[in-house]
């Protein structure tokens, strides 16, 4: 992979940490202090919000990759609502909000109208959560990818719908407690079903850049929304995001916890172009994924007394498999 | 120029001459002439510049028009029926946010079930949407009505549905004064829009309202409909220098001076309604009509003033508001001064059944005896409806209604499955 990772860094912690030991030239957009704080402070996300911080990362990164010549389409859910409380506004961006399921096709419509106008230097991108993603929105979204309409869709993974009280969404992991899948009865939380990854789909529309992302690998996060920004056509990042509400972790916890989702397996960091993959971001330190599940409420039933060990297994098997699948080890210890 | 040709051409012709700048389709059926003819429009390039879409659902069409118009561009689209459904949440949002842009509604009932022919159903769904509705008289006025749809939307900041009844509209070969492009562009002047997406100069568009301020956010979509009732006419005048014919207004009224009974009715039907009108007048009838081109705003002042001296009104609906009977009459009250003039509903034409001269003068004729119901369907086949209910008493698995139906009249040809009561 291209971007930050032939810097080598003096801690093993994160990214930012290293950040003021590097070049300026190659320090995070973030760290500048003519960043563009797209997201800015005095919105009502909860205290260690995933979301808000992947999403303030993510639009400041574009901003400086479009010199500002940017405009944003939201879907409904807890970013938007907690940055637009009426008549207060986070946005220090150029910002439209329509509804839950159509910001792929409202980002397409304005796609459209820069091109009529002749303004290419300016460009878009929607966002919205998981649900709005890979349930509500799926149709727009796949429609937009097909057309490859000039359009990055960043999507906020939190693993479920937050906004209405953690429900279920069809990114929502195996055994997690949410409150459509209760810890009652023999198979508590959420069903170990076949899974859906709305990353290899959009990479099945051969769309020009697709990538994951974590709030753990922040500067990994900004170069990927630089990266996507070099194309033209729809591009897709996926960004995973924990939610201290909904998956009952501690508020100090976000990035550890993201951290810990790359390092057991579970939420593979790569990148894709053209349908194909070109990068991976090897696991440095290998966990079980224990580390992971424990630090949740949301799994806190798999740890109980008398709870069937076979069920972490299983998850463990999802880590095992992704591992194998995206050849995460390789390297990893060199 | 005089020019024979299908409603959908010449309603596509005519868009292409608004100059939009994005056009979003998605199929349904009748409808579906118009994006074609304006995809051919655009890919021989007569319609510069402009991004002709193909969307994955009508959903998506609306959606992207919600975004082409949010970034400044005059959007277009066309649906009807099912497709109007589907795209719901959109319609309610487009009007919401204040973004204008125009939609084709080509007029056609609901399922189940399924239906393709010509009612009102899918456009009154939507008739508390917040978007100006405009329903076309004839082909004519279709076409013209798209020109006045685009400067009024903009003026307001409003979208507006132009509603055009399917198939005898839509697909009727007529002959149709097409304008020139000078007198569109006279009229019409690029879109300069309220609020935009400006990376220049940033704006929040779509914030989250509460208790304390939607109130007034939804008075200020009202007044704004208010405030349309003003301008359709002054447009239509402006409309009728420009281009020298009287076309859209609020409503149109025919023979109304000095009639005690008058009919009330949108969209194409009205034509045949003016014939029965003539008929009845050749024999001292004193009946008149009033064709109701604009129903969103509500023009109750302008119906008042043109049938308030009426001693009964009949509506003839193309849709049924279910449980209780016909919209149009309903607004159509509130509007009357007098609450002794007898309003009475007709539902009729659902599903394309053909509404006939001899239904109408039958039904005005015994408004005019008093022995017209308030609520009456046109040419009910009753029979159908006992033997139905007689089923649906006798076995409690009678099985699907409309089908049962369509067994009992023989006309679905379909085997009678073995052991089904019928
Ligand atoms: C059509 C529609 N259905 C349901 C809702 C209710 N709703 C609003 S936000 C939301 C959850 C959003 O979940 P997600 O997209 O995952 O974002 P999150 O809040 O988790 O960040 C739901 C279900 C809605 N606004 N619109
Ligand atoms: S519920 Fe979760 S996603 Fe929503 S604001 Fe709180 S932490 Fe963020
Ligand atoms: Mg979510």
């Amino acid at each position: 992979m291209t971007g930050p990772r032939h810097i080598k860094f003096y801690q093993t912690g994160t990214f930012t940490v290293g950040n003021r030991l590097l070049d300026v030239a190659v320090q995070s957009v973030q760290s500048s202090l003519d960043r563009n704080n797209s997201l800015t402070s005095g919105h009502r996300a909860c205290q260690g919000c995933g979301e808000a911080l992947g999403a303030r990362y993510a639009l400041d990164s574009a901003m400086r990759a479009t010199q500002g010549q940017m405009v944003v389409a939201n879907a409904t859910g807890c970013l938007e609502v907690f940055s637009t409380p009426y008549p207060e506004s986070s946005w220090r961006v150029a910002w439209l909000h329509s509804l839950f399921g159509n910001a792929p096709a409202v980002a397409t419509g304005i796609a459209a109208a820069l091109k009529v106008k002749g303004r290419s230097n300016v460009r878009v991108i929607a966002q919205g959560g998981d649900g709005a993603t890979v349930d509500i929105g799926f149709g727009c979204l796949s429609g937009m990818f097909e057309r490859n309409d000039d359009v990055l869709y960043i999507c906020y993974d939190n693993e479920a719908y937050m906004n209405t009280g953690v429900q279920r969404s069809s990114a929502t992991p195996a055994a997690a407690r949410t409150a459509t899948t209760p810890t009652v009865g023999d198979e508590p939380g959420n069903v170990f079903g076949q899974g859906k990854s709305v990353p290899l789909i959009a990479m099945a529309h051969f769309i020009p850049y697709v990538a994951t992302a974590s709030v753990a690998e922040l500067r990994d996060l900004e170069y990927k929304v630089e990266r996507a920004m070099t194309f033209r056509g729809a591009r897709y990042i996926h960004v995973h995001v924990p939610c201290p509400l909904g998956w009952g972790s501690d508020t100090g916890d976000t990035i550890k916890v993201a951290r810990l989702a790359v390092e057991s397996g579970l939420f593979p960091l790569f990148e894709a172009e053209q349908g194909e993959v070109v990068g991976r971001r090897t696991i440095r330190r290998r966990v079980p994924v224990e580390e992971y599940l424990k630090l949740q409420g949301r799994f806190a039933h798999l740890f109980a007394k008398n709870a069937d060990p076979r069920r972490i297994a299983l998850i463990q098997a999802i880590a095992d498999r992704n591992i194998a699948r995206f050849n995460l080890l390789e390297g990893a210890d060199a | 120029m005089l020019k024979q040709c299908e409603g959908s051409q010449a309603i596509a012709e005519v868009v292409a001459m608004c100059r939009p700048e994005v056009i979003c389709a998605y199929p349904i059926t009748p409808q579906t002439h118009i994006v074609e003819t304006l995809s051919s429009i655009v890919k021989a390039g007569r319609l510069k510049p402009c991004e002709f879409i193909n969307v994955e659902s009508e959903f998506g069409a609306l959606s992207v028009a919600i975004g082409a118009s949010a970034m400044g561009a005059r959007a277009y689209t066309a649906t009807a029926s099912q497709g109007i459904l589907f795209m719901a949440e959109a319609v309610y949002n487009a009007a919401g946010l204040g973004l204008p842009m125009v939609m084709t509604v080509g007029n056609r009932s609901i399922g189940a079930p399924i239906n393709i022919w010509n009612d009102h159903t899918d456009s009154m769904s939507m008739r508390d949407a917040g978007w100006i509705q405009l329903y076309a008289h004839d082909n004519q006025e279709a076409a013209d009505l798209h020109i006045q749809a685009f400067r009024l939307g903009e003026a307001l900041s409003l979208p507006v549905m132009v509603c055009v009844d399917g198939f005898i509209l839509t697909h009727a070969y007529d002959r149709i004064d097409v304008p020139t492009q000078e007198q569109v562009d006279t009229y019409l002047s690029p879109y300069e829009p309220q609020q935009v997406l400006d990376p220049d100069n940033p704006v929040t568009i779509g914030a989250m309202v509460g208790p304390e301020a939607f109130t007034e956010v939804r008075y200020l979509a009202h007044h704004k409909q208010l405030q349309a009732l003003e301008l359709i006419p002054a447009l239509a005048a402006e409309f009728k220098a420009t281009f020298g014919r009287d076309s859209g207004g609020l409503l149109h009224t025919y023979r109304t001076d000095d009639a005690d009974t008058i009919v009330c009715a949108l969209g194409s039907v009205n034509g045949t309604i003016r014939d029965v009108v003539d008929d009845m007048r050749g024999q001292g009838v004193r009946i008149g009509s009033v064709s109701l081109c604009t129903y969103r705003p509500f023009p109750s002042e302008a119906l008042r003033t043109a049938m308030g001296h009426a001693r009964r009104v009949i509506t003839i609906e193309k849709s049924l508001s279910v449980g209780i009977g016909g919209n149009v009459s309903h607004n159509l009250r509130m509007a009357l001064p007098d609450p002794a003039t007898r309003v009475h509903t007709v539902i009729a034409g659902l599903g394309g059944r053909p509404i006939t001269r001899a239904s109408l003068k039958r039904v005005f004729a015994q408004a005019i005896a008093g022995t017209l119901q308030p609520l009456t369907f046109l040419d009910l086949n009753t029979q159908v409806i006992e033997r139905q209910l007689e089923r649906e008493r006798a076995v409690r698995r009678s099985g699907p209604a409309a089908e049962a139906i369509l067994r009992d009249i023989g006309i679905n040809g379909a085997a009678q499955p073995e052991g089904n009561p019928t």
